[in-house]
């Protein structure tokens, strides 16, 4: 039994009125004990330095952060990349998917199931399980195996298993929904890694730790190289995991501003958007209370983006706080505009972005004269686009001008 | 039964145990195949021998529920079925046995703060939501104990004997135990620590327990009538509804034939 300190040690399962354990009574004492497994690494030197040494050796951290000279021109103040692209397999998904997995050997459990949209986080996931020798299910919806097919091999080259998920609309929203299905009936020798900052409490804080390095090193990084905070740090923002990781370091800097660009798909008036933050209202998904996007019934409506990594129409609850209190923005860039930031990273700075970063890069050049000469702008790139360029190749390669 | 209350659920299901009859509660969900035959079905089930309906308000994303009862809710989504429609087929049905909503959180929580009044108006008696462990969330728990309905709260074989107690003073009408680990839909055997489970939750609570999760045929429901006093059906029969209410009744039909041979 837990001691009184340590129990109000455990930190809420809340973030303001959002996030909680909304899940069936089955997962319960499993959400209790990873709640308390991950409070007891958090203090455990060992698995810290065993963490720490893997980041640096396997997942190549820390990346650098580089300063983007032809694009910080077109914006009219310094723009600075941070490079999670340049993470093992291509994302900052990594950073999580190790720490998680270090954490199921550690509660003895070595079956490990997954979720994945664009297939980033199933790599990830697939890529440290084929390290440790752990199984690994990943499920991915059928349409996103489709969109993500390089990816689902990269899986398979691995030794996961992809279970393709034919329910509902096929997407990341019922892939999340098919891999709590697979928790619920092997709860007891199998591990959950989701890919985000969303499900029940302990998932959004800890996935959200687990990527806290990108904002550490960003800050530590931006006072060093560029010798001031930013002004704006800018990420995108499907569930939100590597908007949380940059974000959460800058939140006690009030004057840093913090901007999470989700997408609007095809027009946030069309309907066919993943805009969850600006347009949503709040409901329970996947195990956490957050905005959703729904109808007046309480059903999920599906959601839609060019980029199967944004198309989810729940968002981690932290990020509906920080909307809440006013301490993030939420904006939201289309699909055409998404592709426009493709072309704006890969000509200007040689660095072909993933079309989830895109949205970040076209809304940071959509607003250029928001910010000084001297103020500069921090853009997670959170990962290449080697696995869009199949989307890429369906439309015409974009001219800036 | 005009008005359902909490009352009338845990009256009749006290009954069924002094009678020594157990009980046979089936799960359909509204709106499925079609509203016409599930209104059909609905009728049916209490001259089929059901002692109690659960009554599924779809949801589009049951993460509780195994294949049969995610396509039976997506099937009744795209017809139009919502919480309000549910309460009308009860209102239109008016059974006497008692009904019970089975639903998510968030299709609930959306039908506005009055809903389980309305519900109740409609000759509801009481709601279980998958979703809303306890001690998940006091304020709409809160909610939900405060209305005319009974609370039905599930103990799974993964709850200790300390949350049992728990949800045993937490809940009313019944116990709604899930037999095994997994979601909703037929399996071909029982879980083998299912009369384990039963006697720690019998030990924390006076509530009846009624078990559900993968019966699906009468020996299935004899076998756990024989431990518990009342078994739920579910995928089995709503699989069956999508082609015909007739075998979905005749079923039923054989699930309460089976439960009778049990001796209390």
């Amino acid at each position: 039994m837990a001691t009184m300190q340590e129990v109000a040690a455990i930190p809420s399962d809340r973030f303001g009125p959002f996030g909680g354990r909304y899940v069936p009574e089955t997962l319960i004492p499993a959400l209790d004990e990873l709640t308390a497994a991950y409070e007891a690494i958090k203090t455990d030197a060992a698995f810290q330095a065993e963490l720490n040494g893997l980041l640096q050796s396997f997942v190549g951290r820390e990346t650098p952060l580089g300063f983007a000279p032809r694009l910080s021109e077109r914006v009219g103040a310094p723009v600075w990349l941070k490079r999670e692209d340049l993470c093992h397999t291509g994302a900052h998904k990594i950073n999580n998917a190790l720490a998680q997995v270090l954490l199921a050997i550690r509660m003895g459990k070595r079956r490990i199931i997954a979720e994945t949209g664009a297939g980033q986080h199933g790599v990830a996931t697939a890529t440290v399980c084929a390290k440790f020798g752990l199984e690994c299910v990943v499920y991915m919806g059928e349409e996103d195996m489709h969109r993500q097919s390089l990816n689902v091999f990269r899986m398979q080259l691995l030794g996961a298993r992809v279970v393709p998920v034919t329910g509902g609309t096929r997407t990341l929203k019922d892939a999340t929904s098919e891999a709590i299905r697979d928790w619920v009936t092997n709860v007891e020798r199998s591990h959950y890694i989701i890919g985000s900052v969303v499900g029940p409490a302990p998932y959004p804080r800890m996935v959200r730790d687990f990527h806290a390095c990108i904002g550490h090193e960003s800050r530590e990084q931006m006072l060093r190289i560029a010798g001031r905070l930013p002004k704006t740090v800018v990420a995108c923002v499907g569930g939100g995991s590597n908007a949380m990781g940059i974000f959460h370091a800058f939140v006690p800097d009030a004057d840093v501003q913090l901007v999470g660009v989700e997408a609007a798909g095809e027009g946030v008036l069309t309907g066919r958007h993943s805009a969850t933050l600006s347009s949503g209202t709040p409901g329970v998904l996947h195990g956490s209370l957050s905005l959703l996007l729904q109808d007046e019934n309480g059903q999920v409506h599906p959601a839609h983006s060019i980029s199967a990594g944004l198309d989810y129409p729940g968002v981690g609850p932290e990020h509906a706080f920080m909307k809440t209190t006013g301490r993030a923005e939420y904006v939201a860039v289309t699909d055409d505009s998404a592709l426009r930031g493709v072309a704006l990273l890969s000509r200007l700075e040689g660095i072909i972005p993933a079309l989830e970063t895109a949205h970040g890069v076209a809304w940071i050049c959509d607003n250029a004269g928001r910010w000084a000469t001297d103020e500069p702008v921090l853009l997670c790139v959170s990962g290449r686009g080697d696995k869009d360029v199949g989307t890429m190749m369906q439309h015409p390669i974009m001219e800036i001008e | 039964m005009t008005s359902g209350t909490a009352t009338q659920l845990t009256m009749h299901m006290d009954a069924l145990r002094t009678s020594g009859r157990k009980a046979l509660v089936a799960y359909i969900t509204a709106g499925h195949p079609d509203r016409a035959r599930s209104a059909e079905l609905l009728k049916g089930l209490e001259a089929a021998g059901v002692d109690c309906v659960e009554l599924g308000v779809p949801f589009s994303d049951p993460l509780a529920d195994g294949p049969v009862i995610q396509r039976s809710s997506q099937i009744a989504l795209e017809q139009g079925m919502n919480f309000d429609g549910a309460l009308q087929m009860v209102r239109d049905a008016a059974l006497t046995i008692p009904v019970v909503l089975f639903s998510y959180l968030n299709p609930v929580m959306n039908a506005g703060p009055d809903a389980l009044q309305r519900a109740a108006d409609a000759g509801v008696s009481g709601i279980l939501i998958t979703d809303l462990p306890v001690g998940a969330d006091p304020e709409r728990e809160a909610w939900l104990g405060a209305s005319p309905l009974a609370y039905v709260r599930l103990v799974a074989p993964t709850t200790p004997a300390s949350r049992m107690a728990e949800i045993g003073r937490n809940g009313s009408g019944f116990v709604y135990l899930i037999s095994r680990l997994g979601v909703t839909g037929a399996q071909d055997s029982l879980a083998g620590d299912l009369p384990e489970t039963i006697e720690r939750l019998r030990s924390v609570t006076t509530l009846p327990i009624c078990v559900g999760f993968g019966i699906s045929t009468a020996d299935q429901a004899a076998l756990v009538g024989e431990m518990a006093d009342g078994v739920v059906v579910g995928s089995a029969i709503v699989k069956l509804a999508e082609t015909s209410v007739d075998a979905a009744l005749a079923l039923v039909r054989a699930l309460r034939a089976g439960l009778d041979t049990c001796e209390d």
